[in-house]
Formats: C-alpha cells, sequence, structure tokens
C-alpha cells in the first residue's frame, strides 16, 4: 500500500553551510519502525537525486521517534553565498514529506497507517 | 522557613530572542508575564559578526547588537527591583561598547547603580590572525579542508566560540547584565544552572542537559509553537505567542514551558521539531563544554504546555574551539518578475531564456546564475511535479561572481524585460536589483589554548 510521508511524519530542516538537515519524526510513537524501515538513506538519496550534489547521511533517534538526514550539497554554496530563495534550507522538511512509502499491505494495515490518496 | 527552602531549588531561564531581528516585545513580555530568575537573549549568527566588524570599522563606537540596548530599556524595572539578571551575546565584536551603550540607558532611568554589567571578552582572534597562522594554526575551512590563507586578506571578522567559563565568573562576581561576544547560543542558558547549581567542569551529564535546554530555548518561539508543523492549524493564538522557559531542577533535569496567558503549543512534537533543527550528528553536538548526545535525550508530558526533558548524557569536551571566520567573497543580486495568467510558466520560462542570452551577447559571464519560478519550483525544485496552470508565475534570476560591475550591469537587464520581453508582465516596482557584497562564512577549528578570556564587572 502506498502511504504519504506527510500522513504519518512531521519534520524540520535547517542548514549546516552546504549542507541541509532534515530531522523526520513519527507522528505516532508506534509508527516510528515504519520510519526506521522504510525510509532508508538509499530511498532518501534517490528523492533528491535531482536537487543535491552530495551524499546524504542518515542518523536514527529511536528516544525522539525521528530521523535525521544531512543532504549534503543542497544549498547552492550554502549561507550568504546562496542564490536561492531556500538559501537556509528551511523547506526541506517539506520536500522529504513529499515521499510516498510502499508498506507491505499487512503491516499497514496491522498499524492503521492511512493509505495514499489515488 | 519558606517555601523556597523546603521545596527543591528550581531556576527559571526564560528565552526572549532567538537572533538579532527576532520579536521586539518578547524580552519585555518574558520578564513581566510571570517568575522568571534569568533573560536569556540570542542574537548573533553565522555572519553577523562581520556586519558588526563593518559597523566598527566605520564607528568606533557601534559593533553590537543595538536592540540589545531597547530590550534592557524595556526589561529595567524587573533588573532593578525584582532580580532578574540577563544574559547575552549582543557585544558582537564591541562588548564594551555595548557595556557603555547598556550603562548609559540605565542612568537615563535612575537605575545606574543597579545595574551591574559584566563584559565577556577574548573571542576575537581578528587582530591576532597573523601571528596564529605564523604559529601553525592552519585555521583550514572544516567544509572544504582548504587553509585560511586563500582568503587572508578578505577576512573581515574572526571570532572563536566561546563556552560557559567566562559567563559563569561573571554571575559570580555579581554581574546581572551579562555580555559576551562569540558565546556560543546554547551556553547562554547552560551558563546560569551552573552558575545556580555548582556543577563542576566535568559533571558532563549536568553540562549536556544545560545545553540542551539551551539549544531548545536558543530559538525562541521555534519550540513553542512558532514555524511548528505539527497540527499547525489548530495552535492557538500565535498573535500572542509566549516564548519558552526552562525550568531546571540541579540534577540536570528541566521542564520546557511558557507563561500563563500566552498563545502557541508547549508539546512532545513542537519541542522535537527543535531538538532535530539544525542536528548534525546526533550522537555528538560538540560544545566548547562538553559532547552532548542527543540520543540520550527522553521528553514526558508534564501537564498543559508543559514538556519534562531528562535522560541526557554528556561526554568529555573536546580539546578544540570553533572559530567563526568571516570574508568578502564577491557580490551577487538577484531580479523577480512577475508573469501572469495565461501562460504565466511558459512567459517566465521564456523571459529567462531572452535574459540568459544577453547576459552572454554582453560578453557578462558569473560563477553562478541561478533562475527560480517561485510559484512553481522554487523551493522543491523538480519535486513538486508539473504545475496546474497558475495563476502567475515569478521569475527570480540570481548572479554570482567577484566583478561587481559585471553585477550591477545585469541589474540593468531586469526591468527592460517588462517592454522588451514577453507579454503579462507586472511585480516591478522595486526597479533594478540591489547589488550586495557577499561575506561569507568560514568554519574552523583551534586549539583551546590558544583562546583566552577575560572578564570585567563595571562598577
Amino acid at each position: 500500500m502506498n502511504v504519504r510521508l506527510l500522513d504519518i511524519a512531521h519534520a524540520r530542516s535547517g542548514d549546516k553551510g552546504d549542507t541541509a538537515n532534515v530531522g523526520v519524526i513519527a507522528l505516532k510513537p508506534e509508527w516510528y519502525p515504519v520510519l526506521v524501515q522504510h525510509l532508508t538513506l538509499e530511498r532518501v538519496q534517490h528523492h533528491f537525486r535531482d536537487v543535491i550534489t552530495g551524499p546524504v547521511e542518515r542518523f536514527e533517534l529511536p528516544n525522539l521517534k525521528a530521523l535525521n538526514f544531512l543532504l549534503h550539497g543542497a544549498l547552492d554554496g550554502g549561507g550568504t553565498l546562496s542564490l536561492k530563495t531556500d538559501a537556509q534550507g528551511k523547506v526541506f522538511s517539506t520536500a522529504m514529506l513529499r515521499m510516498v512509502l510502499d508498506i507491505p499491505d499487512a503491516d499497514a494495515k496491522a498499524l492503521d497507517l492511512p493509505s495514499a490518496p489515488r | 522557613m519558606t517555601s523556597s527552602q523546603t521545596s527543591p531549588k528550581i531556576v527559571r531561564v526564560a528565552a526572549g530572542q532567538g537572533f538579532w531581528g527576532d520579536w521586539l516585545e518578547a524580552p519585555r513580555r518574558q520578564v513581566e508575564g510571570g517568575q522568571v530568575d534569568y533573560l536569556m537573549l540570542d542574537y548573533l549568527a553565522e555572519v553577523t559578526m562581520s556586519i558588526l566588524q563593518k559597523q566598527k570599522e566605520r564607528d568606533p563606537n557601534m559593533g553590537y547588537a543595538r536592540d540589545f540596548v531597547g530590550a534592557i530599556e524595556s526589561v529595567l524595572p524587573a533588573i532593578a527591583t525584582r532580580g532578574v539578571r540577563v544574559i547575552a551575546n549582543a557585544g558582537g565584536v564591541n562588548p564594551r561598547a555595548c557595556a557603555e551603550a547598556v550603562r548609559q540607558v540605565a542612568m537615563k532611568h535612575g537605575v545606574g547603580s543597579a545595574v551591574r554589567i559584566g563584559v565577556v571578552t577574548g573571542d576575537d582572534l581578528l587582530p591576532r590572525l597573523d601571528e596564529l597562522i605564523a604559529g601553525g594554526h592552519a585555521l583550514a575551512n572544516m567544509e572544504t579542508g582548504e587553509a585560511l590563507s586563500t582568503v587572508r586578506d578578505r577576512v573581515l571578522s574572526a571570532n572563536a566560540y566561546i563556552g560557559s567559563v567566562p559567563i559563569v565568573e561573571a554571575l559570580a562576581r555579581g554581574a546581572n547584565v551579562v555580555i559576551t561576544g562569540r558565546s556560543t547560543d546554547t551556553a547562554l542558558t547552560m551558563a546560569p544552572l551552573r552558575h545556580e547549581f555548582g556543577w563542576a567542569g566535568d559533571d558532563w551529564d549536568r553540562l549536556a542537559a544545560g545545553i540542551i535546554a539551551g539549544h531548545i530555548i536558543e530559538c525562541g518561539a521555534q519550540c513553542s509553537g512558532g514555524n511548528c508543523l505539527y497540527d499547525w492549524q489548530n495552535i492557538p493564538d500565535l498573535a500572542n505567542v509566549g516564548y519558552p522557559i526552562v525550568e531546571a531542577s540541579a540534577d540536570g533535569t528541566f521542564v520546557v514551558t511558557k507563561h500563563p496567558n500566552t498563545g502557541g503549543r508547549i508539546s512532545i512534537p513542537s519541542v522535537t521539531e527543535q531538538l532535530v533543527y539544525e542536528m548534525g550528528d546526533p550522537h555528538s553536538y560538540i560544545t566548547p563544554d562538553v559532547v552532548a548526545d542527543f540520543s540520550t535525550i527522553q521528553l514526558e508530558a508534564a501537564g498543559e504546555n508543559r514538556v519534562r526533558v531528562f535522560g541526557i548524557k554528556g561526554r568529555p569536551a573536546t580539546d578544540k574551539l570553533k572559530v567563526s571566520i568571516a570574508y568578502r567573497a564577491g557580490f551577487k543580486a538577484v531580479g523577480t518578475l512577475v508573469y501572469s495568467w495565461p501562460d504565466a510558466l511558459p512567459k517566465a520560462q521564456l523571459a529567462d531564456r531572452v535574459l540568459r542570452e544577453r547576459l552572454v551577447n554582453l560578453g557578462l559571464s558569473f560563477d553562478s546564475v541561478l533562475t527560480e519560478f517561485v510559484g512553481v519550483s522554487a523551493t522543491h525544485g523538480p519535486l513538486a511535479g508539473p504545475p496546474n496552470d497558475p495563476p502567475e508565475v515569478q521569475l527570480r534570476v540570481g548572479v554570482r561572481g567577484p566583478d561587481k560591475a559585471k553585477v550591477e550591469r545585469f541589474t540593468r537587464e531586469i526591468v527592460p524585460l517588462v517592454l522588451n520581453g514577453p507579454p503579462s508582465v507586472t511585480g516591478f516596482a522595486g526597479g533594478k536589483p540591489k547589488v550586495e557584497e557577499i561575506v561569507a562564512y568560514w568554519p574552523a577549528l583551534v586549539d583551546k589554548t590558544v583562546v583566552q578570556t577575560q572578564v570585567e564587572v563595571l562598577a
């Protein structure tokens, strides 16, 4: 079943130089394992492949039911160098939430995940 | 015996500014809305020091966050009569001038003798830069590895991020307004807790707790409902938003809350959003005082608009300090025009092609030319998908390069497009774009032993 990340997580992003960080937080604690299992480094790299120029790092924070991603080469040089509207990576959070995850039907049902609108 | 002697001691640190330019009402509201012991004001972002350095070059009495003088004026009664103490990194590159301005305003209101100003200096490495480089300190860029010598002649400011120790000393010597230069944002909150509870310099877990308390409130309302994505439609009364307050205990646990009868919301989701803000490796949040481990933080709901934070672990600090260096890095300008339906995006795209062709024909080259279509793809790029016939699209073109004259020439190519480019264009009331000098950030590390801070408490 397709599940929109927007429907199971919230997020905030910020910058450090030319790197944007995106913290993704499960909307319900019991949904955190879905993020751990399905919001993988590879999928996030693929999602941002045409947006960033560098690698992605991923950290797990079970205590906060959150994952933290570092997106390198995201901000056209970052800070004052950047010509981007979002020079400080403030809305990479919502760009991340555009992701749609393919969750096995049984898991989605057991966890009562909302399905993506068709 | 009063209740304060029988119940465990609680120290309340209120955040009143999350950056220079934050809400002017917040400091006064924090000291008037309920009981607080300390008011913490954070003014410095990464390149603020360079702006202040430029101001100091023009006038040796400037170079600090002038908003702070107004903030102090708005909270003078609380300082003078209720014992509230203020800690701020408003000193910028001229903490003494900032202190003098605060002294003047206190005297003007007849409370000069009640305000004891502590000034922390020693973070400014600009006068020592050549000596440091000659002494083998490469001050290499932490992101690129380049040695500072490559941009040495363009450096505007260089400041070490300093920790809690000199602030604690100023408080211990009786200061009730402590002004620092480039101290870390988090030290402004941790220092008063360390002072009040007598935490030792190697009490890593408690120091880390103080740092994380600082991280949660250093961006002001960003942990109390501001910029909060979670359930944003239902966050009450943002017009009257309450800025955050930490109620800390000696064991390093604390509650994040806000004054009663204020808007916004403090909840586990709002605090978690702030915890992950600007997070790097969560296991190693490095500060001058301690390395804090964000993977140990536990949050617990503790009543309405109250979140309890506990379980925090820290590790010994490193032997380095981070240095914030700013240098001149060329010029930039950004021009915008608005194209309307029908075919708003194709018109904006044609204008972009026309503009770029003219830049080529003029022989103007830049390090970077960036085009964004606001309303279509400016914030999410190709992730946004195809637009659905928008009523208008803003064309936004920016250029960056070392040659100011070329950037100036670019700014003359925007407005002519209104009459000599694609149709249905408006939104050019601002005229030609402004050329801005780029002052870029150069993060580096330096041995801790190189930086000696000084504390003065003005009589």
